[in-house]
Order: C-alpha cells, then structure tokens, then sequence
C-alpha cells in the first residue's frame, strides 16, 4: 500500500517539475578496459523508448523531461540508473557483472546461466586476477572461493602450489582436474593476465568429467577478442621487491654459548666456552641467507578485436622472479605467446583455435627438507662468522656435536648449480556444426607438447668431512618429453516442448592419450670443475665399471570415455540434470578396465514461486541438490602388471652387474577411487541484488582409496631393492563442511561504490577405512633415525601426527620416581626432563602409549575481500585465515652443538624453573622422541594483498590515444598474524600423509609491487 | 530442407561411430618397455639376471653382521648418541621388542634373497640350455645362505620351496620347525654341492667349497658333530683353500677374494646410495657405521662409531697373538703415533673393529658412508678350520684331528709354533671357543656362537629361554593374523 502511494506521489512529482525536455547524448565505455561499448541499451525507465549505442559507443536520446531515469544496460554488465539532471553530455562506464545472473557459466562440455546453476560451483574472475597480481594463478583461489585451499610447498620461485577442493579425499593426488579452455591443461604454468574466468566446480556436477573429476576440477576460460569491437591493445606492468616476512628468534653467540656450556655441563662434560666474553651477537645466519629488495618484475600486453565474423586476441608475457633466499641461484622466469581465433566460417560452422606457447627457467637450491638452506642457516652457531680471515666461507667443523650435516649455507649456495627449462605448446581447435537449429555438434582436439631440461652440477668441493663433500665432479642432466592429445565429439541439443519444457540433451566421446619418455645422463669430471663446462658434451668421465650412467623412462597412458547429460527444467523454475559418463581406462586392472560415473542435480528457484510473492527483500532464492560418482584414476601406472622394474645388482669378476628383479608386485583387481559426493545449498539475493549469499553443505566419501605400496608381509620379497607392495584400492575417507558466501555490492553513488566480501569455509575430515593389516599407512619423517609420525588410520583424520603426549617437565626426582619408568622411550628421565603421559593407563610408559597430536588439516579457514572505488581512486584488500592447522617444528636439528630458538633460555633449570621447556644436556634423554613438545597450533590470518590504484581521467589521456590508464600499488603477503615459531604457518609438503613438518620452509616473500596498465 | 538434414544427422552417426568402433582397441595396450614377471625365463640371459638379482641382497646382510656383534659381549653399540639407531641400542642392551626396525630389516631383507632365489627356482623347468643346473645349484645355494640366517636370527620361519611367496600366504602358511627349516637348508647345500665345483664361473659367485663350508656350519649350528666334520673335512682336504700367511692382508683390498676366501659377499664403492634404501647399496653399509667418528689422519675414513669393541674381547687377546692389532684399532695409541684427530661417540671404548672400517683411497661415492668397499669374507678357511676342529672335538670324534686344524690357525696368529694347544676333551673346547672368538671378532659371528653353545647367558642382559631367538617383527605378526606365534617370552 504504501508503495503504490509513493509510486503515486512520484508521479504527480514528475508531472509538476514536467515543462522543461532536453536531448541528452553520451558515451558508454567499458570501465575495466575504457574501450567504448557498442549496441548499448539506453532506455527511458519503464518506457520502450530508447536506443542503442554507435560503433563508437555514443547514443543521443531527444525530448527528455528533466528528472526522468534512463537505464543503461548492457548483457554481461552491471546496469546503471542515470538521472536527467540537465543537458550535458553523459560518460558512462560499465563495470563487467560477473555475479550477474544472467552470466554465462562453463560447466564442462557445455555453459549455463548462472541463475539456472544447479551445482556448488565458484568463480574467480579477470578482475580477481588484476587486483591479487598473483605470480602464479592457483594463489588467486585462494580465500576468494569458499571451499578451496592453496597451500605452498616453498616460497622459492616457481615453486608448486597445492590445491584442495573441500578437503583432503586421499592419500594419493589431491589436485583437481585442470581444464584449459575444455582441454586438460596446467595450471602453474599459465600467465595469469590471459585468463578471463577461473570456475571451480566442487560437486557432484564435475561427473561429467568421470573418472578424473573426484578431486574438483578447475575450468579456465581464456580472454578473446570481442565481435565488432575496436582493436584494443592492452598493456601491464608492474614492478616489484621481495623480502622475508620473518625472522626466527634464535640464539647471538653469547646466549648460544652460555646454553651450550651448561647443557655440556648437565651431561657431565667439560665446557666448550671457556670465556664467552667477547662473543657478543655473532652472526645472523638468517640475515646472511635471506635477502631484501629481491627484484620481481611482469609485463604482459595483449591485442585483441574483431569482424562481424572474426574475433582474435594475442598476447605476450614476461615473468622474471628472484628468490629471498640466494637471489642468484633461485630465479623463474616465464614467457609466454599466445593466439586465439575464433571465425564464423558460415552460418553453420564456427571455428575456433588458442594457441600458447610457454617458456619457463628455473634454478633452485635446496629449499626443502633436511639439508635446505634454511635448515643449515638455523642449525649453525652463531659463534662461526660467514666468512675466514682469507675471506673464504668458514667450514663448519665436523665434530660430534655438529655432526656431519650441517654445512656453511652461504658455502651451499656457492656451490649449488642447477638449471630447468621447460618449453610448451599447447592449444585446442574446435570446430562447431549447427546441423539443425537444435542441435550442435562440436569436435575438439586439444594437444600438448612439452620439452623440459634439467642440469645440475655436482662440484668437487670440501665442507671439511661433512656428507656433502664431493670428491669427483658430475653433472646429471636429463631431457623429458611429455605429450597428450584429446578428442572430444559431443553433441548438443536444445527444444522446448509445451512451452515449458526446457530440455538440454549433451552426448559425446573423449579420447585422451597421455604419452612421453625421460632420459637421464650423468657425465663426470668436469673440466676445470666449472659451471661454465658442466656438460656431458664436455664431463667424458664415466662412473665405475657396470655403473650405469644413463636412465630412462617411457609411458604410454590412454582413457576413453563416453558421456552424456539430460538438463530439464520447467519454466525455468524447477531444474534437473543428470548425468552419466562410462570411462576405460590403461591405469586399471584387467577385471576392472572400465567404469559408469551417474549422478544428478535438481534446483529449485524458490523466488519464481507465487507464494514468494513480492519480497521486498529476497530478489532471488534458489535450493540446490546434487548427488553423484565420480573418480580418480591418479595412480602409478601399470600397478596391475608385475614387471621386472627391480633392481638386480651385483658385483662379480669385481665389476657391477646388471641382472633384472620384480619390482612392484601387481594387484590385477587395481581400479579407480571411487567418490560420492552430496551437496546441499541455497543461494540468495537481496535487497537489490546488493547481496548475495550462497550456502552449501556437503558430504564427500571417497572410497577405494588407492593405496600404493600398502604395507605387506615382509615375506613376500617387497623389501627388495626396488622392489614394493602393491597398490591396493583399500582405505576411504570423508569430508564434511559447511561454506558459507556473501558477496555485498554497492554504489553509494557514481564516485564511490563499494564490493566486500567474505567465507568461510568447515572442513572435517575423518579417515574410514584403511584395510591393511596393520589398520594404518605412515609416512612423515621427524629427526634423524626416528620412527614416521604421520598416520592415516581410521578414525582419525588424514595424517594426522602419532606420538607421545606430554605432563609437563619433572620438577624433582620424586616425580621422577612417582612416574613409570621412560626407559622404553630411550632413556631413564631425570629431573628436568619431559614427562610423557601413560596415555593407555598400564602403568609403563612405551610405544603403545603413543596417541593423536593434532593434524595438519584446518578446520576453518576463511577468506575476507574488500574493494573500494572513490572518484578515480580504487583499493582493494585481501585476507585469509586459517585456523585449526597443526605443524611439526622439525628444523631444529638434534645433535647437542647446533642453534636453537630462543625459547630455550625459558628452559628447566630448577625445580618451579619451568613447566614447558625442558632441561639443556648432552646426555642421553628422551626429550627429543616426537611428543606434542614439537606440535605447534599453526593457526593464522594472513593479510595476502593490499592494492591501491589511481586510473588517469579519460579526459587527460584520452589526446595521447590512450583510453585508460590506472598506476597502482600493493604489497602482497603483506604481513601474517600467527603463534607458529617456524617461518610458514601455511606451507605444507602438501603430502596428505606427512604434510605439515616443517623442516624449515623457504617462506613466501613479502612482496611491494607498482605497476602500470595501459590500455590503447 | 528436411532431407537435407537427415542426411547430415545419418552423416554424424555414421562419423561418431566410426571413430567409436576402432576405439574399442584403443585402450588395450602393452606397457611400453618393461618385461612382465611371469613371461620371462626364456634364455640364458635371462636365468643369469635373476641370478644376479639373488645375490644382490647378500649385500644388506650388513645389518646381520654389525648386530651379530653388537648383540654379543664383542661390542657396545656406541653412535652418536643414545638414542641413534635405536634399534641397534635395545639389541646391544638386550632389551629389544618386536617393535625393532633394525631386526625388521633382516626379517624383510632376507626374505626377499629368500623370494629372489625362489623366482629363478619356481621356473627353474621353463627353458633349458647348457650350464643351467649351476645357475639352478647356485640359487639354491643362496635360498639355503638367507634360509640359515632367517633361522639364525628368528627360528622357525614360513617355507615355501620352489614358488614366491604371494600375498596373503602369511595368513595360510604355518611357521615350519626350526628342523624342516634346516632339513631344507641341508637339502638345498647338498644340491649346491653335488653340481658345482671349486672355481666358480666368476669371482663372486658361490663355490662347491661355499656350499660345503655352509653345509658344515648348518650341522654345527644343529650340533650335527658327525655330519659336519665328514663335510668340513672333505672340504679342507679337497678344497683348494688354504690360511694366508698374514692375518693383516685378509682384510684389505688386495686381500679380497684370497686363497683364504671361501664365501665372500662382494661390495664396491662406484655407485651412490642413500639412507632412503639401504638394502639397495653396492657398497658395504656397515663400514661406514663402524668407522671412527669424525675421524681425521692417514689411513682410515670417518664413520658413525658403532660396534666399538669392549675391553673385554680386546683382553681375550693373549700376549702375542699378532690378531689383535689387526682386528682392534686402538684409538688413543693410533692418534698418538700419527696426530690423527678423531671424536667420542657414544658409549666410546677406545676401540674401533678395525677390520671393518672405512680405509682411505675408496672412491668415496655419495653418500660415502654408505658406499665402502670392503667385501664381507663371510666364511674365511679358518672359520672352516674352527668349525671342523669344533665339530671333531665336540662331537667326540677325533681330537687329535680338532687340535690338528686348531693350531693351523693359531700358528698363523702367532707366527710361530709355540703356541699349540695340546689339550683335550672339554678344555680344548673351550679353547677352540677362545680361539673362534678371537679368530673372527668383528665378523658377525660371535652372537650366535655363544647362544647356539648355550653360552648366552655371558652376554649381559641375556635372558635366558628368550634372548636364543629374536622376535618376529609385530608387524608380521599382525599380518599373519593370527597364523604365526611369537618366538617365546616377547
């Protein structure tokens, strides 16, 4: 009621300032690109009076009232209300409406409109991309969908990162499936600035891709010209500097000295430092090896426009990356080129082709892992400078208490000498046929050609007795050929039947073949013992007599798969999908070669109901079901074949021979890992579309999990060098959680409009089933010569860490004596020392007692974005939080004499000294077996981008040509908040079962970048 | 118009399946360049290669020889700290469990040499070709070597003859006696014995001499007097071994394969190895975890400093006896007279088993305290001497002949004649036990001397009715389900 009296008092308003008319003219351009925006609507609010934008994007609309709203909307952008306030001409700029929902969605072998979306699927978009500037795509998933984690192996450039679509389903690969413009492709390797859309589909819905979707899978759509457009050129660059974003508290040389002298002390040996006076700070090691103003620099630019008939867009990159940690020796560089075409041959057939080409360099050191830089720069004393009197790199002594390890790291730097080149082709070519106004047909070849180097030169080089001495110089090199093509045919055929009736029939074949061979040299003696002569050509030393100095691998992988789906909905209310693909497949046995994949999705737009009426609050509601199968064939290939893959090798007549033994035995029955996957969601709209929330719940239970090298009876020879149990399909797992989306938009007004957004995403993760013999799978080492602490065991959630759980420190010998005997553990406690938990209660303290620590899997993490447009300024900020994360302190080596972090000098000294860290000594104690001592709540909240920018107005560039200009600046990583000591609470192996023990992780630097883009 | 489009759709059909019914092959395929297991053994070659995959785990009987002294009153276990290699630390302190993955080694490696053997032997009928019943004599020769040592170390084990054993035979197959383990054993030798001859094809590779040398030793461990001194002495009087004349040159490089060498596991320092896969080096393990740590000077390389010998066995040593410099390194002295430098591990004696650490002038291939290449003189021809005088003597058979092969050895370690013992009956057992002790300290025999003479009670630590065995590893047991019992009191 009291709308239709506004809506009456409007318009009496209207008639009374009614008199005054004006012809308006203006120009609509496209905000993200400034290029002007052809066939336009412009239209009188609640009239059919309009017009449409020019070539050049100009309108003109006579005989106005003053006052009167036009609207200006355009397909794919978000619509604007202009108020006719007089008659200046008008500049308008629409922004690119990706929450649309009339957007169009890839959805696999095919696309949908995003309202009629009856899956859990989340995208990322171009602009995304532009505001996180990520080096590598995969870190722009992160804390921008909910549901997805990216986890870094390394902060080292180029370094891999991991994604996991709702959880961690497996033991074996957890990266989803990688679809490059409907071609399985790479993600790691794209350029960032060619890629118009990143969908992720997380559900059921991703069963169209059978047997290689149960992971998720990831749909890029890359940028292409647009119909009739203008010829844009755009350009970006930016500019940028790197540094840690941490340093660990660890010892100066007095503190150092004064802790080791008495842990000399309580083991009963003579001091070391007679006189610590003098010793002062010593050396940084962490400020030796970890560098600031570390150069990374990107220039990309693109062409793109097209005919009626034709669209092209080529593009070019550049990407060149130091590492914090020895900038010289660690380094990326990308280029890449890339072509698309896309031609309407004729009314019937529409051809289109993308072709990229890539180039990557990539040199490392050893950033992960015992032995890594880091792990040497915080093991070495403080005591030893970087460098001698002579000016060489000081040797680290090999003494007991130093061991043979740890080695000078500015000396491993030094010496390190590597190199990867990684050269790739890859594209696709699909040709459409409308053979009926109905029915489409599309034929597609997608092909992929790589050639990767890699070099690595060891040096003769003396640390001084360590293992790392090299007594004869080699260089290994190796040259690696991979190679896939696919073939997709499908058909696609729409019709309406009564009206109402909305069917969409898909129906096709994939032929994949994956194939490709390594070869594997080493030379030695290598002249001059020089990088600059490291090559076989030049290293003509061979290794001893029957040592073979050469390798080599060949495969051979091949799937086929028929599929095919039915979408109905009716009218438009109530939607169905089903879906249905039949896989065969190389990777699996003779009794299981080949696979059926169903599932089904159902929607309900809940907001079309007349019951819904007309809400002044919900614009849009929607309920989403989905249920289905779908697979994961990532396993060792030929697991069901025994082979002579063995090593056989002996020494007769003094000189070693060859012969052939069983490698892995067969397990003929090997098939795909099978996951069902529920989801539940509901989406929203509200008041005014300004925001919109999207809420899923899911139940992910992965079956027949692939269990490689499953623990079997020794008896069966699987011991034997190269010899290993077989894969077995024995273990299942579930993910349980909860996302929950909301996006808010708002333009307060034409100077400022504001985009926020937050999720949160609940994750439990619970292992089912694991059918060995032993009911667990354990990998994950800790120290040196320790049992695993990583298990998969049902029960408990995947990886999680194995050990014992400890009271505390012994304060006297009376609670020494009061408690069982620690002698099964290594040694009798003594005051000072830890005190581990009879956890079973039978009075002694042994293996058994051994219990859950924590595990590596976050229970919650979240990600909140924030974006601000005033007048010509825009800033942009992003967040992640993870929370829940447990990670295993491992880089703190365990002989006596190395640094330590500086929570030792709160150790035991006494009794009511400390309750938390135990005693320092040189004797034998157990306080350095794996106990929660050495498990840290690795919880934190990271401010990952901050950008702000300033595009020119149009007006100053517009007389140089250039239709947009922004400058910007932004620092990624900006600064994480968190309690875990070690360098990266967010790293990971990323191996599900021995993830999260950090063996010191190369952190991901904190990187200031400005850059430019310009478009023409 | 309406024609026109069926026949384009009878077109596509007719395209789609075309391309469909040549794909019905197109996912059969063999894996590219591997040989499968269970179609091979068809030439010579072949049989060769499987030969050599079962010598290969001879080499990670490494563990089997530092634990066999490690576990007597030879040596301390010593390393770097308590709690390195822990599992050697409870065997040293006798208080292992079955939880030990040091002795889980052994289990899984030797029954992998056990698998190998039983590969070539399970299609043993497939292919003929002149020669083959001495590939056939040689792989039951090394079934029988890792049979002994499974039985050795565990007692009864699960047989399997002529066939690998497959998954799931460790729920089915019992663990047979201790005695079908040996008649198994014996029967395997004897084969090995009839067919092969003193020179073997190559150096490395079993000998008639090998076979009857291990033969012996079985009937000694089982206390078979008889049968022993018949094969021990058929083959000292046959064979064409004989004691070189300096104990010293047995243990370096030029002394490798000698005239004293009647089985010799054979080691090389060209090819790296790596933690990750012991088993899987050519070099031989135990040298590095033996040698002098953090060691600097002539002649020797660093090592990890386990197996450090007690004062005990190094006063065993009688005044005289040119053995014992050879067989101790006596670390204070050598740093003195050289200025070599060296460091103190754990449970550090003084002593180093100097017949089994790193020399200098190897190749020092990476990681290269994995990589040494001192062969293991498994049964040098004074063990063969010891063991037939033992058996001769134990077996109340002739003493004269026991003192006769006594006092060879004993000449050669005194270089003179003056030290002959003369005694009989039980006094000259215990001086063949004296002389095996030192004779062969560091050789990884010492362990199972003691228990196999009911003399494991001088270990310290050693329980009586438990310490004779070592447990099956917990993990086997939990994979028998049930099927194998656990070696008493563990």
């Amino acid at each position: 009621m009291k709308i239709k009296l506004f809506a009456l008092f409007a318009f009496v308003l209207t008639i009374a300032v009614n008199g005054q008319n004006v012809d308006v003219s203006g120009t609509v351009t496209e905000a993200s690109s400034g290029q002007p925006l052809p066939g336009v609507n412009i239209i009188l609010k609640n009239t059919s009076r309009g017009t449409t934008t020019d070539f050049d994007g100009n309108f003109t609309l006579n005989d106005l009232t003053l006052n009167s709203v036009v609207v200006i909307s355009y397909i794919g952008f978000i619509s604007q209300e202009i108020t006719i306030k007089d008659n200046r001409s008008l500049v308008i700029s629409l922004k690119d409406d990706t929450e649309s929902l009339d957007e169009v969605v890839v959805i696999g072998y095919g696309t949908q409109k995003k309202r009629d979306v009856t899956g859990a699927v989340s995208i990322v978009d171009a602009k995304t991309l532009e505001e996180l500037r990520p080096v590598k795509v995969e870190q722009a998933l992160q804390g921008t969908v909910s549901g997805v984690n990216v986890t870094s192996q390394s902060g080292a450039p180029g370094a891999g990162l991991d994604i996991r679509i709702r959880g961690i389903s497996t033991n074996g690969t957890n990266g989803p499936l990688v679809i490059i413009d409907g071609y399985q492709g790479d993600l790691g390797i794209l350029n960032p600035s060619d890629i118009e859309t990143i969908t992720v589909l997380k559900d059921a819905q991703a069963a169209i891709y059978g047997t290689i979707g149960a992971n998720g899978v990831v749909l890029i759509t890359t940028k292409t010209g647009k119909k009739g457009g203008k010829t844009q050129i755009s350009i970006n660059s930016y500019v940028g500097f790197q540094e840690a974003t941490r340093h660990l508290s660890l010892l100066n040389a007095t503190e150092y000295a004064l802790i080791l002298n008495e842990s000399y002390a309580n083991g009963g040996q003579a001091l070391p430092f007679t006189n610590v006076s003098g010793l002062g700070e010593g050396t940084d090691w962490q400020d030796e090896v970890l560098n600031t103003g570390v150069p990374l620099v990107n220039h990309d630019f693109s062409i793109s426009g097209g005919s009626d008939k034709i669209t092209y867009s080529i593009s070019g990159s550049h990407l060149y990356q130091q590492g914090i940690v020895a900038p010289k020796k660690t380094d990326f560089r990308r280029n890449t080129a890339r072509a698309s075409i896309r031609a309407d041959l004729s009314d019937k057939f529409k051809l289109s082709t993308n072709i990229t080409y890539t180039y990557l360099d990539r040199d490392s050191v050893n950033d992960f892992g015992l032995g890594s830089v880091l792990f040497n720069a915080l093991n070495t004393p403080s005591t030893y400078s970087a460098n001698d009197i002579n000016g060489d790199f000081t040797l680290i002594p090999s003494t007991p208490g130093l061991g043979i390890e740890i080695i000078n790291p500015l000396a491993q730097v030094a010496n390190t000498y590597n190199d990867y080149d990684l050269k790739k082709l890859n594209g696709t070519l699909s040709l459409e046929y409308q053979v009926l106004d109905k029915l489409n047909l599309t034929g597609r070849i997608g092909f992929n050609t790589a050639n990767s180097e890699s070099k690595s030169f060891s040096k003769i080089v003396d640390y001084g007795g360590k293992v790392f001495d090299v007594g004869r110089s080699s260089v290994a090199q190796n040259a690696i050929n991979d190679n896939d093509y696919s073939l997709d045919i499908f058909a696609t055929y729409t019709d309406t039947f009564l009206d109402n009736h909305n069917v969409t029939l898909t129906g096709g074949t994939t032929v994949f073949k994956t194939f490709g061979n390594g070869l594997f040299a080493t030379g030695y003696d290598v002249p001059n013992n020089s990088w600059g002569f490291a090559d076989i050509a030049l290293a003509t030393g061979t290794g001893g007599d029957g040592v073979r100095d050469v390798g080599s691998y060949a495969y051979d992988e091949r799937r086929l798969s028929f599929f095919s789906r039915l979408q109905y909905d009716f009218k438009g209310k109530y939607l169905f999908s089903a879906m249905l693909r039949r896989d065969s497949s190389t990777k699996f046995g003779p009794d299981n070669r080949v696979a059926y994949f169903p599932s089904a999705t159902a929607g309900w737009i809940i907001s079309d109901e007349e019951f819904f009426g007309d809400s002044n609050v919900f614009d849009f509601m929607k309920l989403r079901v989905s249920y289905g199968l779908l697979g994961n064939d990532q396993i060792p290939n030929n697991g069901y074949v025994g082979q002579l893959s063995g090593e056989a090798t002996y020494i007769f007549d003094d000189v070693l021979t060859n012969g052939t033994a069983i490698g892995q035995l067969p397990n003929p029955e090997l098939q795909w890992e099978e996951a069902k996957k529920f989801d539940i969601g509901l989406d929203f709209r509200l008041l005014s579309n300004k925001i919109d929330i999207t809420t899923d719940y899911f139940i992910n239970k992965r079956d027949n999990l692939l269990i490689s090298n499953i623990p079997v009876s020794g008896i069966t020879g699987v011991f034997a060098p190269g010899g290993a149990a077989p894969t077995v399909n024995a273990g299942a797992v579930e993910n349980k959680g909860f996302e929950f989306a909301i996006n808010y938009r708002d333009n307060y007004s034409e100077d400022f409009s504001i985009s926020a957004s937050y999720n949160v995403t609940t994750l439990k993760n619970t292992v089912t089933e694991v059918n060995n013999s032993t009911g667990f799978l354990e990998g994950g080492s800790f120290g040196v010569g320790q049992p695993t602490i990583s298990r998969m065991e049902a029960g408990q959630p995947m990886g999680y860490f194995y050990g014992y759980k400890t009271d505390g420190i012994f304060q006297n010998q009376a609670e020494v004596d009061a408690h069982p005997s620690q002698l099964d553990l290594g040694a009798e406690a003594s005051p000072g020392d830890i005190r581990f938990v009879d956890v079973n209660n039978d009075g002694v303290l042994d293996a058994d007692d051994r219990t859950n620590l924590g595990d590596p899997i976050p229970d919650l993490t979240m990600g909140l974005n924030l974006t601000l447009n005033f007048k010509n300024f825009d800033f942009t900020a992003y967040a992640f939080a993870s929370i829940g994360n447990d990670m295993v302190r491992n880089y703190e080596r365990t002989v006596t004499d190395v640094n330590r972090l500086n929570y030792v000098l709160d150790r035991w000294t006494g009794e009511g000294t400390s309750n938390n860290v135990p005693r320092v000594t040189t004797a034998a104690t157990t306080n350095r077996i794996f106990s929660d001592f050495f498990v840290e709540d690795a919880s934190y909240l990271r401010i990952q981008n901050v950008q702000i920018g300033y595009s020119l107005p149009s007006n100053a560039i517009e007389k140089v040509g250039i239709t947009k200009m922004r400058v910007y600046c932004g620092v990624n990583n900006l600064y994480t908040f968190t309690k875990y000591k070690g360098f990266d609470p967010g790293a990971t192996s990323g191996a599900p079962i021995g993830g999260g023990i950090d063996f010191g992780f190369y952190p991901i630097p904190r990187t200031y970048l400005c850059g430019v883009n310009l478009n023409f | 118009m309406k024609n026109n489009s069926i026949k384009k759709l009878i077109a596509i059909v007719i395209i789609v399946f075309a391309y469909q019914s040549c794909s019905d092959d197109f996912i059969e395929r063999v894996p590219v360049y591997s040989i499968d297991s269970e179609n091979y053994f068809n030439s010579e070659d072949d049989y060769y290669n499987a030969l050599i995959a079962s010598y290969d785990l001879l080499q990670a009987t490494y563990v089997n020889v530092m634990l066999g002294e490690i576990a007597s009153d030879n040596t301390l276990c010593g390393g770097g700290d308590a709690t390195d290699v822990i599992g050697f630390q409870q065997v040293d302190d006798m208080i292992h469990t079955s939880v030990n993955s040091n002795l889980r080694d052994i289990w899984n490696w030797m029954f992998a040499g056990v698998n190998r053997a039983n590969y070539l032997l399970e299609f043993q009928d497939k292919t003929d070709f002149e020669g083959k019943e001495i590939i056939i004599a040689e792989a039951k020769f090394l079934r029988a070597y890792y049979n002994f040592e499974l039985v050795k170390w565990f007692g009864g084990i699960p047989l399997k003859v002529d066939q690998r054993f497959a998954l799931g035979d460790e729920k089915i197959i019992p663990r047979s006696s201790i005695e079908d383990v040996y008649a198994l054993i014996e029967s395997d030798l004897q084969f090995a014995v009839d067919i092969l001859s003193y020179t073997a094809p190559q150096v490395g590779r079993a000998t008639k001499g090998s076979a009857q040398a291990l033969l012996g030793k079985a009937y000694l461990y089982q206390d078979k007097f008889t049968e022993a001194a018949s094969v021990l002495d058929n083959l000292i009087v046959n064979g064409p071994y004989d004691l070189v004349e300096d104990y010293d040159s047995i243990f370096e490089h030029l002394g490798e394969n000698g005239v004293e060498s009647v089985f010799e596991v054979q080691y090389t320092d060209v090819e790296g190895a790596g933690f990750g896969c012991l088993q899987c080096s050519e070099g031989n393990v135990a040298v590095g975890f033996n040698g002098i740590r953090n060691y600097n000077g002539p002649l020797f390389d660093s090592g990890f400093s386990f197996n450090v010998p007690t004062q005990d066995v190094v006063d065993e040593f009688e005044a005289g006896d040119l053995r014992k410099d050879v067989a101790i390194l006596d670390i204070e002295n050598w740093a003195a007279t050289t200025g070599a430098t060296y460091g103190t591990g754990y449970e550090h004696t003084g002593y180093f088993n100097r017949k089994y650490i790193a020399r200098k002038g190897d190749l020092n291939t990476g990681d290269q305290n994995l990589t040494n290449p001192n062969n293991y003189r498994s049964i040098r021809f004074a063990d063969v001497l010891l063991m037939a005088a033992e058996a001769f003597n134990r077996g109340g058979i002739n003493d004269g002949k026991a003192q006769l092969y006594l006092n060879r050895v004993r000449n050669r370690a005194f270089g003179n004649t003056d030290n002959e013992v003369s005694v009989a009956g039980s006094a000259l057992t215990e001086a063949i036990y004296h002389e095996r002790r030192v004779e062969l300290v560091g050789e990884g025999h010492r362990f199972f001397d003691l228990v196999r003479t009911g003399r494991g009670s001088e270990i310290d630590g050693f329980t009586s009715n438990r310490n004779e065995l070592f447990p099956i590893p917990l993990e086997e047991i939990q994979f028998s389900n049930g099927n194998w019992e656990q070696n008493p009191d563990y």
